[in-house]
């Protein structure tokens, strides 16, 4: 998040795209209602009628993969009714011209026909969010689960920058973090492109700060991202897979694909908590620590890096991750050793520049949001205050592309997927708990009234889902939350799972996500 | 900024603080029931009077702002009297389980009839009879231990905005519950358990899997370790095993939701993975460090004699902590010599 958490209450416009707020971030959703409450307007788009949709002043129910047209269409209306900030664009921004002309031909009228909601409703949004002193949008995966998701988010940015809505308390641009410690995983360097910090592989200067900060020769080629590595594992290039705390068997698109990719490994390693799908297909799995049993720090959605401290100790012979990596390295002749957590930190604060003021004494109390470059330093609430990274803001402008996934007769249903409040990603832990099954006991569909009508399908009838990938089968759930020819699975269950119907094969060009928020399926009643 | 004397010492506050707050500023404990400094005042209990400039009508602390000169004595006759007899008044329809009840030990009620030597009520009168609500999957409603306090129904209108609970009745019967009283399970209840971290007593509990008492565990504050919000919380600790969770101040405001306040129990599930696993005659059998370890060595240096780096990929975790993420990509990086790292955050 450019902005922070607690500065949703600050906000005078709430824009929320594509992020299911209440169920995925319920903290941060009863926030949101309480802004709402104190009087702040709240602009919803996604293709489901969540909750938030009750409390807004404006709903669109947009069809799945076309928010890019959607924030094009809603810049339209801010410069037809001269609500950008010309100061802000004037002294912090460059490219305005291009994005001008771009969004010249998103009029409201044909932005409604491409997300199938009311012209209307695109100009009362717009006048909103371009009316706000203090404006903020939040997304999630509704946004970047997409083959257009980079370019989703740059027009987003773009709206934020035309309003002059960054850079100041109660704006910004902020994507809501999935898990726990996405952030921190990303600001490690768990990306094949970048060593910690986000410094580049493919730098000179990086790599040489690294060979010398680690005291060996690395390589400054890109790595492989996750489906590049599957690509590989299947063509037999790639040998060895080694997975930490993931579960791709259930959490990735098209699970098939994944399947005969981890099977024509040589050597597959899985390292958790519990014997998942995924590392029952392993040749060697360890034992791991979880999250009370350890020492150590979680980076949230706000950039905030944040203590957790062991409370008790781990089953039988489980062991840190930490530790079992720095075992592993030594046995292959890397000989450094480190006795805690927090001496690691030590050696990510003096590697990683934005964490260069971080060190355990100072995340006593309630951590620090980085980037905190020094000791003294008290951490950053939001971002871009003065000057952007690059120095001034550019515009971005993107065209929207319709999704790569297209329906046809065989296949004239679009599916979209997401969670639900009471599990969570693959259920490797709310699967254990039991009120949790109760309240969610088993994957579902959503269909629209209209077409249970057409379909013939009630509630609680067994539904079979077919995709180009795969069928499964699944409960209907009839409920007026999604319209049209939309349906709804929840992806956490490995019986019945969204993933298996999802499609791997179409990447964002820049991001490399899977277009997963995207599928054409079928429904039939299953005999 | 005002200055005030509290119990004959002087603090300086700012203009508009309550009595309380000024209170809480040189550590003076006023008890409380139905405060929370993140409602609106209400000032429905009273528990919290104090006596100004030796006045005969006690304000509440926690509603009454001071102002320049205001002498505030906390625990004078007149107030000690006041507080007996509100706890009093509460104990004439409060059954005393104190033996059994769940909650001692962090009970407000049972701390300040301790405190004032408030054996049992003096009032002999009717007692109300609610049938305890055990329809939720995490909390019970107790409405026989109610004391009205209020802070459960602002908590889910104002704080969490779920708006699933109420004050149902009037006078003698009024009590907390779902519209309809149609139960819990019924309600549009979200299974937070925000209300019940507020209760003040036991009418709304946390169904224990483990018996324990609030003496016997230890608090270890942590983050939640679900979704990207990073909640803070603490762990309550007996015998190695986490038994309850109680929400922090952070980002959260101590809120949190059913995931982080309920969801605990994987961590001493009976599946864990307890020792490593070494695939043998094609299953996965249990085995030792040093084999595990052997076995993983001996395969990638093999596979990296004969194919190089470039045919090893690993996956780190947004699960896991930021050290375990840095180790794990050193470990391909520095040790394996390759940049095929990579995660699934784009998922
Ligand atoms: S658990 Fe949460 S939603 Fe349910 S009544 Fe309590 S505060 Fe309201
Ligand atoms: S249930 Fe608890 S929190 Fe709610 S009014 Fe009664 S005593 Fe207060
Ligand atoms: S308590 Fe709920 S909202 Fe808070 S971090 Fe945990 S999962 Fe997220
Ligand atoms: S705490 Fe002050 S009136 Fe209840």
């Amino acid at each position: 998040m450019t902005n922070s958490v607690d500065e949703v209450l600050k906000s005078d416009v709430l824009f929320v795209t594509g992020s299911n707020t209440t169920e995925n971030h319920p903290v941060i959703g009863s926030k949101m209602k309480q802004a709402v409450k104190n009087g702040a307007k709240l602009i919803v788009a996604d293709p489901r009628e969540i909750e938030l949709a009750y409390y807004a002043d404006v709903f669109l129910q947009i069809k799945p993969g076309t928010s890019l047209a959607l924030s094009n269409g809603l810049m339209h209306v801010i410069l037809a009714e001269e609500l950008q900030d010309d100061k802000f664009i004037e002294e912090r921004t460059e490219n305005f011209e291009a994005l001008k002309e771009l969004v010249k031909e998103y009029t409201p009228e044909k932005v409604a026909e491409i997300c199938e909601v009311d012209a209307k409703d695109i100009i009362k949004a717009a006048k909103i969010y371009g009316e706000g002193n203090r404006a903020a949008i939040y997304y999630c995966m509704g946004i970047t689960q997409h083959s257009t998701g980079t370019e989703s988010v740059m027009s987003i940015a773009n709206l934020a920058m035309l309003t002059g809505n960054i850079g100041r308390e109660g704006t910004g641009v902020n994507p809501l973090r999935g898990q726990n410690n996405v952030q921190g995983a990303c600001d490690m360097g768990g990306l094949p492109n970048v060593y910690p910090g986000y410094q580049p592989v493919a730098n000179p200067d990086m790599k040489k700060k690294f060979d010398e900060a680690w005291g060996v020769d690395l390589s400054d080629e890109n790595g492989l991202t996750l489906p590049e590595m599957m690509d590989n594992a299947l063509r037999k290039s790639v040998k060895m897979i080694y997975i930490m705390g993931e579960n791709p068997m259930v959490s990735d698109p098209d699970t098939t694909h994944i399947r005969k990719a981890i099977e024509s490994l040589d050597f597959l390693v899985v390292q958790d908590i519990f014997l998942t799908e995924t590392a029952e297909l392993a040749d060697v799995v360890l034992p791991a620590t979880a999250y009370a049993e350890k020492d150590g720090t979680f980076v949230n959605t706000e950039r905030r890096v944040q203590r957790i401290r062991k409370a008790i100790d781990a089953p039988g012979e489980a062991k840190n991750d930490w530790e079992i990596f720095m075992n592993l390295m030594n046995r292959l002749g890397y000989e450094k050793t480190y006795e805690s957590a927090s001496e690691i930190m030590d050696e990510i604060a003096s590697v990683t520049p934005q964490y260069a003021g971080i060190d355990y004494s100072r995340l006593e109390g309630n951590g620090l949001q980085w980037p905190c470059p020094t000791k003294t330093h008290e951490g950053t609430r939001f971002l871009h205050g003065e000057r952007f990274a690059r120095g001034l803001g550019l515009f971005k402008p993107a065209n929207y592309k319709p999704s790569a996934e297209v329906t046809d007769e065989e296949y004239p249903l679009i599916m979209t997927t997401g969670r639900v409040l009471y599990q969570y990603h693959t259920r490797t832990m709310t699967g254990k708990t039991e009120g949790l099954n109760n309240l969610a006991p088993e994957s579902f569909i959503e269909i629209s009234p209209e077409l249970a009508r057409v379909k013939n399908i009630e509630t609680g009838d067994r539904i079979k889902v077919s995709s180009r990938r795969g069928s499964i089968t699944v409960n209907a759930k009839v409920t007026d939350k999604i319209s049209g020819n939309t349906v709804f699975i929840p992806f956490h269950w490995a019986e019945g799972a969204a993933n298996i119907l999802t499609n791997g094969s179409v990447l964002d060009e820049y991001s490399k996500i899977p277009e997963l928020k995207v599928s054409a399926v079928n429904i039939e009643k299953a005999s | 900024m005002v200055t005030v004397s509290i119990n004959g010492q002087k603090v300086e506050v700012e203009k508009g603080s309550t009595v309380l707050e000024a209170a809480k500023k040189i550590g003076i404990k006023i008890p409380t029931f139905c405060h929370d400094e993140r409602l609106k005042p209400h000032g429905s209990c009273r528990i919290c009077v104090v006596e100004v400039n030796g006045g005969a009508n006690l304000p509440t602390a926690c509603v009454t702002p001071v102002y320049e000169g205001m002498e505030v004595e906390t625990e004078s006759e007149d107030v000690v009297t006041a507080r007996k007899e509100i706890l009093d008044l509460l104990l004439a329809d409060h059954p005393l389980e104190c033996l059994t009840c769940e909650k001692a030990g962090e009970c407000v009620l049972q701390d300040l009839c301790y405190q004032y030597g408030v054996e049992e009520t003096s009032y002999d009168g009717a007692r109300n009879h609610y049938e305890i609500d055990q329809s939720n999957d995490f909390y019970y409603s107790d409405q026989n231990k109610c004391i009205k306090c209020g802070k459960c129904v602002m908590v889910c209108d104002e704080l969490q905005e779920t708006h699933a609970i109420g004050f149902a009745e009037r006078g003698f019967e009024t009590h907390i519950a779902t519209p309809l009283e149609r139960g819990l399970s019924e309600s549009t209840c979200v299974s937070c358990g925000n209300c019940v971290s507020v209760c003040p007593v036991d009418a709304l509990g946390s169904k224990k899997k483990t018996k324990f008492r609030y003496w016997e565990v230890n608090k270890v504050r942590t983050t939640c370790s679900y979704c990207g919000v990073g909640c803070q919380m603490d762990l309550l600790v007996k015998d190695n095993k986490v038994v309850e969770v109680q929400p922090a101040d952070g980002v959260n405001d101590r809120m949190l939701c059913a995931k982080g306040k309920f969801a605990f129990d994987f961590l001493s599930h009976p599946d864990r993975l307890k020792m490593p696993l070494i695939r043998k005659d094609g299953r996965l059998q249990e085995s030792t460090w040093e084999e595990a370890y052997d076995t993983i060595v001996g395969k990638i240096n093999s596979i990296k004699a004969e194919n190089g780096p470039g045919a090893f990929a690993g996956l780190t975790s947004a699960r896991c902590s930021t050290e375990d993420n840095y180790m794990m990509q050193k470990f391909m990086r520095a040790a394996i010599g390759t940049n095929s790292v990579d995660h699934c955050a784009r998922l």
